[in-house]
Formats: structure tokens, C-alpha cells, sequence
């Protein structure tokens, strides 16, 4: 089974988010970098599945060469080989036709991502993969499990969930639940090292979007503390003064 | 041309997001100065699709197939770029819900349109039109031009008022051509827990930490939701320790919310679980440590034992609601 991972390369959970003067960038000195929570989850998933098929996990990335750390932690987590787009990753329509079009050059039995990535929050890429190959997404995916030539599938909808059952090839987002989060072990950390690492050079695709400007929110005034004793009047102030009740 | 919203059902029922986007929708075809028709796919009666009609549509494009009774990323994403197609949409627009988000991306690609996904507020269409999104899951915003003539958007439940505005409607049959691709996936099971607000549209959240201690302590968050009309959620160790289902977990790795009321109970405040809550509107924090971070970002905080506040809190939440009705 050839599985294939896609990883994005966010700030850490923790990070101070600040950007430019012009709020055109954010500022990425001084901030760590990890891989995706969601997409560690996915990747997670994958190397369970290769190991109880005999698969293969390749890890996708389309970033410049910072995200290299990031790529050699998947490889140290389990990923078989990586490949990384040389490029920016522009906007979500960018990055979904840079893999979709690996795919098409290098056929997979089922692409995993994360339901959404840290730093844009879309769960865009994975759908849109899943539309330019014209195959079946499942975006927020909490359990998966192969059954011949299908695979299973507990799907998140509105107020509950749905069992899914799809052939393959097909695009998942990974949700919570779906895998255990894996820590890497030495053994894995060393091999990591020497895992094959392609670099391949993004084909071109029309922009539609541009990150025009950046904002953070208005800070909340101070708390206004209620005492204990008259806690029940929540409600009324609730109403009173925000309306929202 | 014109501006096209899909309103999506649950079990033949329209949502408030469904009249959030039909709202937003006629916002912006008011400004663009064009027509406002809206699509339903799946098994709605009549009635319910007049109900649609009070919100400054002027047509209801009704899919009713067998085969489309249970949401299908698939067909339903042909099925709305083909009416897309039908009606030489400008922009369309769904709920930013489970399957919106699914859904208007594969609609982007398939009309070749810029996309603006889970989008806070109206457009900026004086020059250009520059969609609000939130990014970096909570702690900033997004300003996002759409470069492409036809676009997608979708909307973030709960960030948009409904606004009734009565046209004369009508509702019109509409067939699209689904091909065996299309209907590849099964949906061999739908599990709804009926009973319960969803926790995306919840207009009140009451949300619970690890400071409740264990999953049997869980009946008083329940009943004061319960009261409050509101949805339940909870912190991530919590879910993690498997007292709450993951379908409650908010936050940075869990769903992100922006709820009217936000109350967070027994919650530390730390920066993973502010960064999917902080956007709403209102914080109340109840902990037991004056220091708890989660103060920061509050409006109104008790500092309290959530054991001896709770039933307090319950009690004043019935006799309030008592005196509204
Ligand atoms: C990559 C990553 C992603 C994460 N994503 C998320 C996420 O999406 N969502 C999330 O929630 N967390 C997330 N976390 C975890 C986060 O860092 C915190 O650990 C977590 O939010 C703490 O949950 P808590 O507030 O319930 O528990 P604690 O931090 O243990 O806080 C419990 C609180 O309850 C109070 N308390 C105790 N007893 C009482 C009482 N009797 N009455 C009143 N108050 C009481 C305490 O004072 C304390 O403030 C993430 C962490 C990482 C590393």
C-alpha cells in the first residue's frame, strides 16, 4: 500500500503571533516552527497502515528549505522517504495543485493530511487535491480502517457523524481520534538522517488569492470579577449588559 | 448572472446557518446588484423551502434525488457547480459547516474560482473584493483579496446576523447530471444525537476543564446547558482522558468556535485553548486560582470552586429563564 502524507510546517502552538509594520508578513524570527498537530495524526495513521501491510509512507511538503527539520522529524516518526516542492506555498489552491500533481506523476492508494493546518486554519488542501484527481475526500475523518479494497471511515457532520465506506484511491483529513500521536525514537531519529529527501521544482498555477493584510484582535478590557456570593446575578448582567442571553 | 448560496438541511430541517448565509448572501447581491437564488439538495418539503423564501431570495433551486438524501461531498459538489453554471453565479456562498468546508473547495476548483474559506464578515467590495478569515487559529485575522471573477466562499457559522427581508420566491425543480464517479463513496451510517445543540452553531457554550475532576462530575455542566440552551464542550485533556467524547474538544487541535457566550468552566486558559475561543463575544470564567491566565482573556470571571458555584449558578439560570418566559 503506498500511502501519501502531506505536512505543513506551522508556528508552534505557543508562538507569539506578530507581523510587519505594513501587516503584509508575519514575523517569523524568533519563532519555532513544528509540523502540523493534525497532519502528525495523519502521519501517524499512515505508518500503522504500512507496517500492517507492508506499505510504503512518503511524506509531501510544498515549502522552502526551512521545513527541512520538520520533514526529517516525519522521516524520524516513521515516513519511509520525503519530497519537497521548492516553492512558497502561495495559497491553498497552490499548494493543492503542486500535489495533485506529484500524484498523477506517482499513483497512491489514499492521501492523508491533517483536517487543517495551524497557521490558515482552511482545510482547503485537502479537498481541493481530492477535487483535481476527482476522488473521494473525507475531511474530518476520526477513525479509519482498511477492509479489502475499501477503506472505513467515521466521518464529523453536523450534530454527529457518518460511517463511510470508500474505495480507493481517496483523499482523508485526520482528526483527533483517528491515531495516537507517535514519538519519535532514537533509532528512528538516526535513520531519519539518511532517508531520501527529493527536492522537485513546483509546476505553475494561476494565482486567484492574495493575503492582502494581516490583523490581530482588540484585546478584551479588564475582567470584571464577580464575588462568590453573588454569582447568580450572571445571568441578569449577562443580558443587561452584553445582550447575549 | 447572479449570487448563489447553498443552504444546507439536517434531516429536512433548516439550521440558523442556512438563514446566516441566505442573509449574508443577500448582502452582497443587494451590493452587486444582482439577484439572490438559493439551492437546497436532499429531501425538504415544501414548507420548509418556503421558509427559505424570507430572506431576499427570489428563487429556491429544490435537488430532490434519492441519491442525494445524505450529504455527499461528491455529487453535491457537482450539484452545486453545475447550478453555479445554471445561473452564471458571481459568488457563491455556503456555511462554513463539517461539509461546507468540504464542499466549497472542490466547488473553487471546479469553477476555477479563488476561494474564501471560513470567512467572519461581509466582504470589502468597494475595491476589489477582500474577504475577513481568521488564521494562525484565532490569534489574528486574514485579509484576503480574490483575484478570480467567479468566487467561492464559505462562511464561519454564527458570524453573521440573520436578517429577514420577504421577496416574492419561487421554488424551481432542479436536475444535475451525477456520473458514477460521483457516487463512489457510501454513506453506509448517519449517527445524529439529536438532542443536542451542535457545538459549531451553539450560540452559548458551556465548556468544562479538568478542573471538574472526573467524568461523573459532568451532570452539572450538563444541566446548566441543558437550561441555557446551550452546546457542551470541553477542554483537550479532558477528551483526551476519554471523560467527554473528541467531538467536544475546542480549541487549537479540536473545533475552533465563536459562540455569543462563551463559559468556561474548571479551564486553565492556556494559549492552545484560547486560540480557538478568544473570538467569542463574550468569556465568563469560573476557576478556583485568581492566577488562572484564562482571566486575561475574559469579560466576567468568578473565582470560585466550581463545586460550590455550579449549583449556584444552576439555580440562578432556571429562575432567570423562569422570569423570561
Ligand atoms: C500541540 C498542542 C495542542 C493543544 N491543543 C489544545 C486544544 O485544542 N484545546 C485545549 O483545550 N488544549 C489544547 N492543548 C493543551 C493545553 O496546553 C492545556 O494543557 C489544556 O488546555 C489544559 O486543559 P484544562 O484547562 O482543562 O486543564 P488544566 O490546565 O489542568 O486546568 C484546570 C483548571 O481548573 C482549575 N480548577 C481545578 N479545580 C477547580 C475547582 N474545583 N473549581 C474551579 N476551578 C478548578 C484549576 O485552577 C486550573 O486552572 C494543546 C497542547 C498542545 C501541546
Amino acid at each position: 500500500m503506498k500511502i501519501l502524507v502531506c505536512i505543513s510546517h506551522v508556528p508552534d502552538t505557543t508562538a507569539r503571533i506578530e507581523f510587519s509594520a505594513d501587516k503584509k508578513e508575519f514575523v517569523s524570527s524568533g519563532v519555532t516552527y513544528i509540523l502540523n498537530p493534525y497532519d502528525e495524526i495523519a502521519l501517524s495513521k499512515a505508518v500503522d497502515l504500512a507496517a500492517a501491510s507492508g506499505g510504503n509512507v512518503t511524506i509531501i511538503h510544498v515549502g522552502e528549505a526551512a521545513a527541512e527539520a520538520t520533514m526529517r522529524k516525519a522521516l524520524a516518526i516513521g515516513a519511509n522517504d520525503a519530497v519537497r516542492v521548492n516553492a512558497a506555498a502561495r495559497d491553498s489552491n497552490f499548494v493543492a495543485h503542486q500535489i495533485a500533481d506529484y500524484v498523477k506523476k506517482n499513483p497512491v492508494d489514499m492521501i492523508l493530511c491533517g483536517r487543517e493546518s495551524s497557521d490558515h486554519n482552511g482545510s482547503s488542501v485537502p479537498a481541493m487535491i481530492s477535487a483535481l484527481l476527482d476522488i473521494p475526500c473525507i475531511l474530518f475523518a476520526k477513525s479509519l480502517v482498511i477492509e479489502g479494497a475499501n477503506a472505513i471511515l467515521e466521518n464529523e457532520i453536523q450534530g454527529g457523524k457518518e460511517i463511510i465506506s470508500t474505495p480507493m484511491p481517496f483523499v482523508a483529513g485526520a482528526s483527533e481520534g483517528m491515531a495516537e500521536w507517535k514519538i519519535p525514537n532514537m533509532r528512528g531519529i538516526m535513520s531519519a538522517r539518511t532517508k531520501p529527501l527529493q527536492v522537485i521544482e513546483p509546476i505553475e498555477v494561476a494565482q486567484l488569492s492574495k493575503v492582502k493584510e494581516y490583523d490581530k484582535p482588540i484585546p478584551r478590557s479588564a475582567v470584571k470579577l464577580i464575588p462568590v456570593e453573588e454569582a447568580g446575578k450572571l445571568f441578569e448582567m449577562l443580558r443587561s449588559e452584553k445582550k447575549v442571553i | 448572472m447572479s449570487v448563489l448560496v447553498y443552504i444546507e438541511n439536517v434531516e429536512g430541517k433548516f439550521k440558523k446557518s442556512a438563514f446566516e448565509v441566505l442573509s449574508f448572501g443577500a448582502a452582497i447581491a443587494s451590493h452587486m446588484k444582482l439577484p439572490l437564488v438559493a439551492l437546497s439538495i436532499g429531501d425538504v418539503d415544501e414548507s420548509e423551502l418556503n421558509k427559505a423564501g424570507k430572506y431576499g431570495a427570489s428563487k429556491i433551486l429544490n435537488v430532490s434525488d434519492d441519491k442525494l438524501k445524505s450529504v455527499n461531498v461528491q455529487p453535491y459538489t457537482s450539484v452545486v457547480s453545475q447550478a453555479a453554471k445554471a445561473e452564471a453565479a458571481k459568488v457563491i456562498v455556503m456555511s462554513a459547516s463539517f461539509s461546507g468546508k468540504a464542499i466549497a473547495p472542490r466547488v473553487a476548483i471546479k469553477l476555477n474560482a479563488g476561494l474564501g474559506e471560513n470567512v467572519i464578515d461581509l466582504p470589502e467590495m468597494s475595491s476589489g473584493f477582500v474577504v475577513k478569515k481568521g488564521a494562525y487559529s484565532g490569534k489574528a485575522y486574514a485579509f484576503v483579496e480574490i483575484l478570480s471573477d467567479v468566487k467561492v466562499i464559505s462562511m464561519m457559522p454564527n458570524s453573521y446576523k440573520v436578517v429577514e427581508n420577504e421577496t416574492a420566491v419561487t421554488v424551481v425543480p432542479f436536475t444535475a447530471s451525477l456520473d458514477a464517479n460521483d457516487l463512489r463513496l457510501v454513506v453506509k451510517e448517519t449517527i445524529r444525537s439529536s438532542d443536542k445543540v451542535s457545538l459549531p452553531d451553539a450560540e452559548i457554550v458551556v465548556s468544562a476543564g479538568r478542573g471538574m475532576k472526573g467524568p461523573e462530575n459532568w451532570g452539572m455542566i450538563e444541566e446548566l446547558a441543558q437550561i441555557l440552551g446551550a452546546a457542551t464542550a470541553c477542554s483537550k485533556p479532558v477528551s483526551d482522558a476519554g471523560w467527554r467524547p473528541h467531538s467536544e474538544h475546542v480549541s487549537q487541535t479540536g473545533i475552533a468556535i465563536s459562540p455569543n457566550l462563551y463559559l468556561a468552566i474548571g479551564i486553565s486558559g492556556a494559549i492552545q485553548h484560547l486560540a480557538g475561543v478568544s473570538s467569542s463575544k463574550v468569556i465568563v470564567v469560573l476557576n478556583k486560582d485568581p492566577e488562572a491566565p484564562f482571566f486575561k482573556a475574559a469579560d466576567y470571571g468568578i473565582v470560585g470552586d466550581a463545586f460550590e458555584v455550579l449549583p449556584k449558578l444552576i439555580e440562578a439560570a432556571k429562575a432567570f429563564k423562569a422570569s423570561q418566559n
